[in-house]
């Protein structure tokens, strides 16, 4: 299927507002819709839409940001491949600044030490570029950072490149969900879907949520119309009474997703069970490099063993990503919590619910 | 981190391309779309291509982006790093 228009006009914000109104007269209770993208969150923030929304509409921001989700122990260990000599880390800016037990990698490491990359493409010629070390990839993201992974993997194993491995944090989107819907301790009435994710997975990935769970699941891109046609999509759908599979989106999402990047994926990692901040242990949520490719995997070339799990004391992180508390409620946030200083990784990632509050204003949630 | 931006390949070399958006221009990779070819546009993320999308639609997230950019100081988050 090629990609097509989504018609979406200035003048359909107005019809997508008109659409909303509509549904919360008939629905005649708070309406919950979750987000599970960063990139969504930063969007609502920035475009001013929940002061366009009625109040009956609450906007969520869920387990969305890879850097939030990603736990201490994850942290602890990257801190500790840090230590040795040899290695050289390789990491998407965001992950620098996140705590952890000993402090962050920006601030307990010297200059040298770790290199912030924009594409998972410069992993590798770092990696020919300093043949005297191992670079170790922190490897982080959901199902739109993974098939970059498996990239990397392919290429380390054609072109035999020894002194790279990869300490693999990747987690799906789909099985979150479901959890937090399974937690039953947070009410969410239906989920506008991330949009790049979706790229690569497919609009499809989303059925289960829509069919097993009854919640409606509309994929929307990042410009201020489309979420707005999104939320009044599935505002509509719940004011109907049904739980449908939609998308706002369709000029870069097809229904099964980038079939290739999917192949490449499940050639390299495989599906395993993964911890996440705030939401705990959930089964097949995370991806980890297949046994045959092993000697990539930095833990198991370092001979590592995962950290206990731990959570910062007196940080919210875990219930502000369930939803269950907003950020300004955690006792932390603005003070001493700060994107400046941040405690949690929520105030880290400029993703991050907290930052994105923080930044944004208390005054619009 | 899942911020994606259209861009135009403008030079393709097996699976490494130049890619340009409002004139910038930088490297990435279409080893995940292989029928990629030179003046597709592209979504990129991390320095990889995605998908490709129909250019009325890079038109508008172009237009948007040069609002964004011209309300807002540069924070140099454009998204493709992931």
């Amino acid at each position: 299927m090629g990609p097509g228009r989504d018609h979406i006009s200035l003048a359909d914000i107005g019809q997508a507002l008109r659409q909303i109104r509509s549904a919360c007269c008939r629905i005649q209770r708070p309406i919950r819709i979750m987000e599970v993208c960063g990139t969504h969150t930063v969007a609502i923030y920035r475009h001013g839409i929940r002061q366009m929304l009625p109040k009956e509409v609450q906007l969520i921001s869920g387990p969305g940001c890879p850097v939030c989700v990603t736990e201490d122990a994850y942290i602890d260990l990257a801190l500790e491949l840090a230590s040795k000599t040899d290695v050289l880390i390789a990491t998407y800016g965001d992950m620098v600044r996140v705590p952890g037990r000993g402090g962050s990698l920006e601030r307990c490491q010297p200059a040298g030490k770790v290199q912030v990359v924009l594409s998972a493409d410069d992993v590798l010629a770092l990696a020919r570029s300093n043949p005297d070390r191992i670079v170790v990839f922190l490897a982080v993201g959901f199902e739109t950072t993974a098939p970059a992974t498996a990239v990397i993997l392919q290429e380390a194993i054609e072109s035999d490149i020894q002194n790279l491995c990869i300490l693999c944090g990747h987690k799906l989107v789909v099985p979150a969900m479901k959890a937090l819907i399974d937690g039953r301790n947070t009410l969410i009435d239906g989920f506008l879907c991330p949009g790049h994710v979706s790229v690569i997975i497919g609009s499809n990935a989303f059925r289960q949520i829509v069919d097993v769970y009854q919640r409606p699941c509309v994929v929307a891109g990042f410009e201020p119309l489309q979420i707005m046609a999104g939320l009044a999509e599935i505002c509509t759908m719940l004011a109907e009474g049904r739980a449908g599979l939609g998308s706002v989106y369709r000029a870069a999402v097809t229904p099964d997703g980038n079939i290739h990047a999917q192949q490449l994926m499940a050639r390299y990692l495989q599906v395993v069970p993964a911890r996440w901040r705030g939401l705990g242990l959930i089964p097949q949520s995370g991806l980890a490099i297949r046994a045959e490719f092993g000697r990539f995997d930095a833990v198991q070339r370092f001979g590592l063993a995962w950290p206990d799990h731990r959570e910062s004391p007196g940080c919210r992180c875990g219930e502000v990503l369930s939803g269950l508390i907003w950020p300004d409620q955690c006792p932390l946030f603005g003070d001493p919590c700060t994107p400046q200083s941040p405690i949690g990784p929520c105030m880290v990632s400029s993703e991050g619910s907290c930052a994105a509050l923080y930044k944004y204003g208390r005054h619009v949630r | 981190m899942c911020l994606a931006i259209p861009a135009r390949i403008i030079s393709l070399e097996g699976d490494r391309a130049v890619v340009d958006a409002l004139g910038n221009r930088w490297r990435a990779r279409t080893t995940l779309l292989p029928d990629a070819k030179v003046g597709d546009i592209v979504l990129v993320h991390a320095g990889f291509a995605i998908c490709e999308v129909d250019p009325q639609e890079a038109a508008q997230t172009w237009e948007l982006f040069g609002r964004m950019f011209q309300s807002e100081p540069a924070t140099g988050d454009l998204g493709h790093q992931g």
